[in-house]
C-alpha cells in the first residue's frame, strides 16, 4: 500500500517528469525560470493548483460527469474546474502577498493553460486513479515540475553572468540547457 | 603540547623573506622633511593644533583627535612646521589629503615626557585614555585606532584570550620578525600592559614556524611570563585575525561579528612594543619598524624609521637603484598596492617597502577567461565562493554578492594567488564592496530625504489648513456682524459707521504694522520663560476650549463695542429727533465718548494680531520649521538651545511689554524716534558706502530702505498729531 | 422536464455545464469579495527604489506620483536621478526588461551634484527656500541663505528661482574617504608582450 504510493510519487517526480520526459508545462518552464524567487513563487503556485485541481477534478469526473454518462464532456469541464481553481488561487495570492502576484504577474493565469495541469486530470483517469491516487499523482507531478524548475533557474541565473558565446546568447543557451536536463532525467528510466 | 587548529584554504606563496633579516634593525635616521598625513589610521582624520611657523618638539601633539575612532599625531623630531597642506600620501588612489610638513632641525630634543610608573594603580579608563593619547593604531596594516579595540570592558563582556599577533605571513615582510628577535623584551612589557588592561583568562603568541630565532627569542622571554608561545605550520593567511584565531582556538569569529564577540582580542607585536613605550616610557608613536626589500634595493633589511620619512630616503639608505618600469609597493605582493610616487612618507601602517625588479614582480599578465576550475574556492581562506562572486561581480548582482557573504572577504589575494587564468579577483571584490557601500548609503539619504519631504508637505498642508480655518473665521465672524447690524442697527447710519471703523482700522494697523516689524510668533515668545508658558497653555486650553482663537476673541470683542457705539449713538440721534431732555443727551454724548478710545484700543489689538499672523505667515519656512519643531518641545529643552532668532524675539517680547505700560501718545511718540533713529542710521550708512565707493547694489538696497522708511515717518508723525489732537479735545 | 432530460441527453450535458458554471461563479463571486485587496502595496516597494530626490525630473510632482505612476504602468525610465541601477532594480522588482534611460527627461549625472549658494551674491528672496523639496536650505527673508548640503539631493529645483542667479550644481569631489576601486577592465584581447611595451 505505502509502497505503492510512493511508486507513484517517485514514478511522477523522476521517472515520468511531467517536464523534462513527459513535456508537459514547457511555457511556464522557459518562461519563468530566468529568476530563482520567481521560479520558487511559480512553484508553490503550481504545486498548490496541481493537487487541487487533480482533487477537484476526479471528484467532477467521478460524481457528476460518470453518473450522468457525460464522460466526453471530461476536457470542457475540467478546463472549467483548472481555470476556477487557478482564478481563486489568483485572488488569494493578490490578497495575501502582493509582491508574490506582481511576480507571478501573467504567469499565474497561464497556469490555467498549463497543459501539465490538465495532462494531470487526464492522465488520473485514463488510469483509472481512485480519489487518493489522483491526489498523489497531482502533487508527485507538480512536485516533479518545482524541482526541474528550481533546478533550471538556478542554472539560468549562473547562465545569465556566464561568459556565453553571442549567438548561444538568451533563449538558445536555455534550450540548449533544457535539453540537456532532460536527457539527464533519461537516466531515471527503469528506477521503478 | 597545544593543540592546534587549521582553517580552510591557504595558499604558500615563495616567503622571500631571509633577504631582510641578514641585519639588525637599523636607524634611518633624520631626514631633512617630514610630511605627516593627518588620517593614517581608519577613522576620522586628526585635527591640526599647530599653525604654519611653529617650532615644534620631540613627541609633541601635532595633531588631536576628532571622534571617537580616531588618534592624534605626533612630531616625530624637533623642527618647524613649514606647511599644513594638501599632499600626496601612500594610497592606491594616488589622491592626495591634508598634511603638516615639518622641517627638521637635526637636534632631535625631546618634548617633556614621562612614563606612568605604575600603570597597575591606574584606573582603566585613564590608562586607555594615554594609549589613545600617544597616538597608537593598528600597526599590523589596517591602522584601527587600538585603545578603540582595547576599550571592550572586561567587566562586561569577559575576554577570554589576549591574542598577539606574531604571525607575519606575508612574504618578504620581516618587520614583526625582527621585532621578536631584538626586542622581545619590550614586547613581553606591551603584552603585560594588554594583560592588566583587559584580564585575559591565558594569553597566546601565535607564529609561524619560519621565523626559528624569533621563536627562540620569545620563549626565552616569556619562559616566567603569563604567555604562551603557540608555533604552527607556515601557511598564508594564518596572520589574519579570523584566521589566527580559528588556528590558536579552533573558534570561528561569526560572519559579520568581530572577535571580541567570542571573547578574544588580537593585537600585534608591534603594537605591543608601541604600548610598552607610551605607557613605561611616556613615548607616543613616532617611529616603526619597517622593512626595505626587494631586488631593487642593494642592501635589504629592517629601518627604525620615522614617521613621516619620504620613502625615498629611507630606499637611498638602503642602496635604492631604482630600473626599468621600477614599481615600489607599500606592503607584501600580496595584500600591498603600488604607491604612486617614492616621495610619499611612510605612515603607521607601513610594514615594509617592497622595490622588486620587473624579473622579480612582473606586471600581472592580462586576466584569462574563468575556467571555472574551483581552485579560487579551495584557496579561500573565509571558506567563500570567489568564482561564484567573481561572476555575480562582473554582473553586478549585488544582492547576490552580498547573499554570498562577500562581505566577509578579508581580500588575502590567495584566490588571485591561486587563479590560473591570472584573474585580478580581489579588484573585483574590492569594488563590488565599495558599491554596494555606496548603494547602501545612497539608500539611506533617500529614505532620510524622504522623511523630510514628506514632512514639508504635511507642513504645508497644515498651513493651508490652518489658513483656511482662519479664513473661514473671519468671514463668519463678518457675515454675523452684517446680520446684527442689520438686525438692530438704524440702517441709514450703518453704512457711515462701517466706513468710518474700516478707515480707523485701517489707520490703526498702518500704525501698528511697525510696531509688528519686532514682532513675532506668539508660540515661539511663550517659550521664553516657564510661567508664561504655562499662562500660554491655559489661554490656549480656553481658546480651545471656546473654539476661539485669540483673535477670533479679539474680532468679537471688536464687533461688540462697534455694536454697543452704534446703538449709542442710534439712541442718541433719536433723543435729539425726538427732543429729549438735555441731561439724557449729555448721558449719552459721554457714553459714546468713553467708548470711542475703547474701541480704538480693540481695533488696534486685533489689528497687532493680524499684522503678527502676516509676519508669521512670511517667516522664511526654514525658521519657522524651526519655530514648529520647537512649539512643540519642552520650555526646558529650549532654554539650552535659544538661537539668535529666538534672542530677537525676546528682546522684541521685553520691549512690547515695556510699550504696553505706555499710554497710546507715548507709545507713537517713542514709534515715531525709532523711526526717525533708522532712518538717520539708515543716510548715514548710505553716506559712508557712497564713500567707500560700495557696489551699486549696495547702495540701490540702501536707498530702497530710505525710501520705505520715509512714508513710514510721515504716518507716525500724523498718528502722533492726530492723538494729541485728541487729547487736547 | 426530468423526461426531457432523460429523453434528450444533450439537455442533460447543457445543463450539467450550466450548474456547474452557476456553482464555480458563485464561488469565484465569493472569494473576490471575500478576498478584495487592500491598499497597494507595490506602489510603496517602487516607492522604496526611487531616490527621493523629489525633483520632478520624471514630470511628476514627487517620487510618490511617479511611483503610483509606474505601478500604473508608466515606463520605468523617467528617472535620472535614479538612472541604470534605479531602471534595473526597478525592472527586477516588476519583472520586466530593464530599458535605456529615456533622454527627454534628462540624464544620469556622473557624480552626486550638491547645490551651492554664492553667498556674496544672495539677496535673501527665500524664492529658493520654497522651491526645495525637502527644506534642505536655510536662512530668512533679507539674510543670506545656504545649503546644507547633507540634506541637499541635489535636485536643481531651486537654481531657476533664484533672482540673482548665484544658485550653482557642483559635484561632489572624490576624496580619499569616497575613492574606491574601480572594476578592472576586461582587456581579455590584449597580448601581454602588447602591454608590456607600453
Amino acid at each position: 500500500m505505502l509502497a505503492d504510493y510512493s511508486i507513484l510519487l517517485i514514478g511522477a517526480i523522476l521517472v515520468n517528469n511531467f517536464v523534462l520526459v513527459q513535456f508537459l508545462g514547457l511555457c511556464p518552464f522557459m518562461g519563468v525560470s530566468s529568476k530563482l524567487e520567481t521560479a520558487m513563487g511559480m512553484s508553490m503556485a503550481t504545486t498548490f493548483v496541481l493537487t487541487l485541481a487533480s482533487a477537484c477534478s476526479y471528484l467532477t469526473f467521478n460524481y457528476l460527469l460518470e453518473p450522468l454518462g457525460l464522460g466526453y464532456l471530461r476536457t470542457i469541464s475540467f478546463i472549467l474546474v483548472i481555470a476556477v481553481v487557478v482564478q481563486f488561487t489568483e485572488m488569494v495570492v493578490r490578497k495575501s502577498s502582493p509582491l508574490l502576484h506582481r511576480v507571478l504577474g501573467v504567469y499565474l493565469p497561464l497556469i490555467t493553460t498549463n497543459c501539465a495541469v490538465l495532462g494531470v486530470a487526464l492522465l488520473n483517469i485514463n488510469k483509472n486513479h481512485n480519489f487518493l491516487q489522483s491526489l498523489f499523482y497531482g502533487f508527485g507531478a507538480a512536485v516533479g515540475f518545482s524541482l526541474v524548475l528550481v533546478l533550471f533557474a538556478a542554472m539560468r541565473e549562473r547562465l545569465a553572468v556566464a561568459d556565453v558565446p553571442v549567438p548561444f546568447q538568451g533563449a538558445a543557451i536555455g534550450m540548449v540547457t533544457a535539453g540537456l536536463m532532460s536527457l539527464a532525467f533519461m537516466g531515471f528510466a527503469g528506477l521503478v | 603540547m597545544r593543540k592546534i587548529w587549521d582553517f580552510h584554504g591557504g595558499v604558500h606563496p615563495p616567503e622571500n623573506k631571509h633577504q631582510s633579516l641578514g641585519k639588525p634593525i637599523n636607524s634611518a635616521g633624520i631626514p631633512p622633511q617630514l610630511t605627516l598625513p593627518l588620517n593614517q589610521h581608519i577613522g576620522a582624520p586628526a585635527e591640526p593644533v599647530v599653525a604654519v611657523g611653529d617650532a615644534v618638539l620631540k613627541g609633541q601633539m601635532i595633531a588631536k583627535p576628532l571622534g571617537l575612532v580616531s588618534v592624534p599625531v605626533h612630531a616625530p623630531t624637533s623642527g618647524t612646521v613649514v606647511a599644513i597642506e594638501d599632499r600626496q600620501v601612500a594610497h592606491p588612489s594616488g589622491l592626495q589629503t591634508r598634511c603638516i610638513v615639518i622641517d627638521t632641525d637635526g637636534t632631535d630634543r625631546w618634548v617633556e615626557h614621562a612614563g606612568l610608573n605604575d600603570y597597575r594603580s591606574l584606573e582603566r579608563e585613564a590608562l586607555l585614555a594615554h594609549i589613545r593619547q600617544s597616538g597608537i593604531a593598528g600597526m599590523g596594516g589596517a591602522g584601527f585606532p587600538t585603545a578603540v579595540k582595547l576599550g571592550v570592558d572586561p567587566r562586561q563582556k569577559p575576554i577570554e584570550t589576549l591574542i598577539i599577533n606574531g604571525t607575519e605571513c606575508e612574504p618578504y615582510i620581516t618587520a614583526d620578525d625582527i621585532l621578536m628577535r631584538e626586542r622581545a623584551a619590550e614586547i613581553i612589557a606591551g603584552v603585560e600592559i594588554l594583560q592588566h588592561l583587559i584580564q585575559p583568562a591565558e594569553t597566546l603568541l601565535g607564529m609561524e614556524d619560519n621565523k626559528p630565532e624569533g621563536i627562540e627569542a620569545m620563549l626565552a622571554a616569556s619562559a616566567d611570563k603569563d604567555m604562551e608561545v603557540v608555533v604552527f605550520p607556515t601557511k598564508y593567511p594564518s596572520g589574519g585575525e579570523k584566521q589566527l584565531i580559528e588556528i590558536l582556538t579552533g573558534k570561528q569569529v561569526p560572519s559579520g561579528g568581530l572577535p571580541a564577540d567570542i571573547g578574544i582580542v588580537c593585537q600585534n607585536v608591534g603594537t605591543a612594543v608601541a604600548i610598552g613605550r607610551a605607557v613605561l616610557r611616556g613615548e607616543p608613536l613616532i617611529s616603526r619598524v619597517t622593512t626595505v626589500t626587494g631586488e631593487a634595493v642593494a642592501e635589504p633589511q629592517n629601518f627604525d624609521v620615522l614617521l613621516g620619512t619620504p620613502m625615498r630616503y629611507l630606499l637611498e639608505q638602503a642602496g635604492y637603484t631604482p630600473g626599468r618600469q621600477q614599481r615600489l609597493v607599500m606592503g607584501g605582493p600580496m595584500m600591498g598596492f603600488t604607491v604612486p610616487d617614492p616621495d610619499v612618507p611612510i605612515v603607521k601602517t607601513t610594514n615594509c617597502l617592497l622595490a622588486p625588479t620587473v624579473e622579480e614582480l612582473p606586471p600581472p599578465p592580462p586576466a584569462q577567461p574563468c575556467i571555472r576550475c574551483g581552485l579560487c574556492a579551495e584557496a579561500c581562506p573565509a571558506t567563500l565562493l570567489p568564482q561564484q562572486l567573481y561572476w555575480f561581480a562582473r554582473g553586478k548582482e549585488f544582492e547576490k554578492l552580498e547573499s554570498h557573504n562577500l562581505f566577509d572577504c578579508i581580500e588575502c589575494g590567495a584566490c588571485s594567488y591561486a587563479c590560473p587564468s591570472n584573474i585580478p579577483l580581489v579588484q573585483y571584490y574590492r569594488a563590488s564592496k565599495a558599491e554596494i557601500v555606496q548603494l547602501r548609503r545612497d539608500q539611506a539619504k533617500a529614505d532620510h530625504s524622504k522623511t523630510r519631504f514628506e514632512a514639508r508637505q504635511d507642513r504645508l498642508q497644515r498651513e493651508a489648513e490652518e489658513k483656511e480655518a482662519q479664513r473661514a473665521a473671519r468671514k463668519k465672524a463678518a457675515e454675523e456682524r452684517a446680520r446684527r447690524a442689520a438686525e438692530d442697527g438704524d440702517t441709514a447710519e450703518d453704512p457711515i459707521q462701517a466706513a468710518i471703523a474700516r478707515a480707523q482700522a485701517k489707520k490703526a494697523a498702518n500704525a501698528a504694522g511697525d510696531q509688528s516689524d519686532a514682532e513675532s510668533q506668539r508660540p515661539a515668545i511663550a517659550q521664553m520663560d516657564p510661567a508664561q508658558l504655562a499662562i500660554e497653555r491655559a489661554k490656549a486650553a480656553r481658546a480651545d476650549a471656546g473654539e476661539q482663537s485669540p483673535e477670533d476673541k479679539a474680532q468679537s470683542h471688536l464687533s461688540r463695542l462697534q455694536e454697543r457705539l452704534a446703538k449709542s449713538e442710534a439712541k442718541l440721534v433719536a433723543s435729539r429727533n425726538a427732543g429729549a431732555e438735555a441731561n439724557v443727551i449729555e448721558a449719552l454724548e459721554g457714553a459714546i465718548e468713553k467708548l470711542k478710545p475703547k474701541l480704538v484700543e480693540a481695533e488696534q489689538a486685533l489689528a497687532a494680531m493680524r499684522a503678527e499672523q502676516s509676519v508669521q505667515d512670511s517667516q522664511p519656512h526654514a525658521l519657522k520649521a524651526n519655530v514648529e519643531e520647537n512649539a512643540g518641545e519642552q520650555a526646558d529643552e529650549q532654554s539650552g538651545q535659544k538661537d539668535a532668532a529666538q534672542l530677537a524675539i525676546e528682546r522684541a517680547q521685553a520691549a512690547r511689554a515695556d510699550a504696553a505700560y505706555q499710554s497710546p501718545e507715548d507709545k507713537a511718540r517713542a514709534n515715531l524716534t525709532r523711526l526717525q533713529d533708522r532712518l538717520a542710521k539708515s543716510e548715514a550708512k548710505l553716506a559712508a558706502s557712497r564713500e567707500d565707493g560700495a557696489e551699486a547694489r549696495v547702495i540701490e538696497a540702501l536707498e530702497a530702505a530710505i525710501e520705505k522708511l520715509r512714508p513710514k515717518l510721515s504716518e507716525a508723525e500724523q498718528a502722533l498729531a492726530e492723538l494729541q489732537a485728541e487729547t487736547e479735545t | 422536464m426530468f423526461e426531457l432530460v432523460e429523453q434528450y441527453p444533450f439537455f442533460a450535458a447543457v445543463l450539467a455545464l450550466v450548474i456547474l458554471g452557476a456553482a464555480f461563479g458563485a464561488l469565484l463571486g465569493y472569494a473576490s469579495e471575500r478576498f478584495k485587496p487592500e491598499g497597494n502595496s507595490i506602489v510603496e516597494e517602487i516607492n522604496a527604489i526611487l531616490p527621493q530626490t523629489q525633483c520632478g525630473q520624471c514630470g511628476y510632482p514627487g517620487c510618490r506620483p511617479y511611483a503610483e505612476a509606474i505601478a500604473e504602468g508608466e515606463p520605468i525610465n523617467r528617472c535620472p536621478p535614479g538612472g541604470e541601477t534605479g531602471i534595473a532594480q526597478l525592472a527586477a522588482l516588476l519583472d520586466v526588461e530593464p530599458i535605456p534611460l529615456d533622454a527627454e527627461h534628462g540624464e544620469e549625472a556622473e557624480t552626486r551634484m550638491v547645490a551651492y549658494i554664492h553667498e556674496e551674491d544672495c539677496i535673501g528672496c527665500t524664492k529658493c527656500i520654497q522651491a526645495c523639496p525637502v527644506d534642505a536650505i536655510l536662512g530668512a527673508a533679507k539674510q543670506m541663505h545656504t545649503v546644507i548640503s547633507t540634506e541637499c539631493t541635489g535636485c536643481d529645483l531651486c537654481v531657476e528661482p533664484c533672482p540673482v542667479d548665484c544658485i550653482e550644481m557642483l559635484g561632489e569631489e572624490t576624496t580619499l574617504s569616497t575613492w574606491h576601486w574601480e572594476l578592472p577592465s576586461e582587456n581579455v584581447d590584449l597580448i601581454a608582450t602588447d602591454r608590456d611595451a607600453a
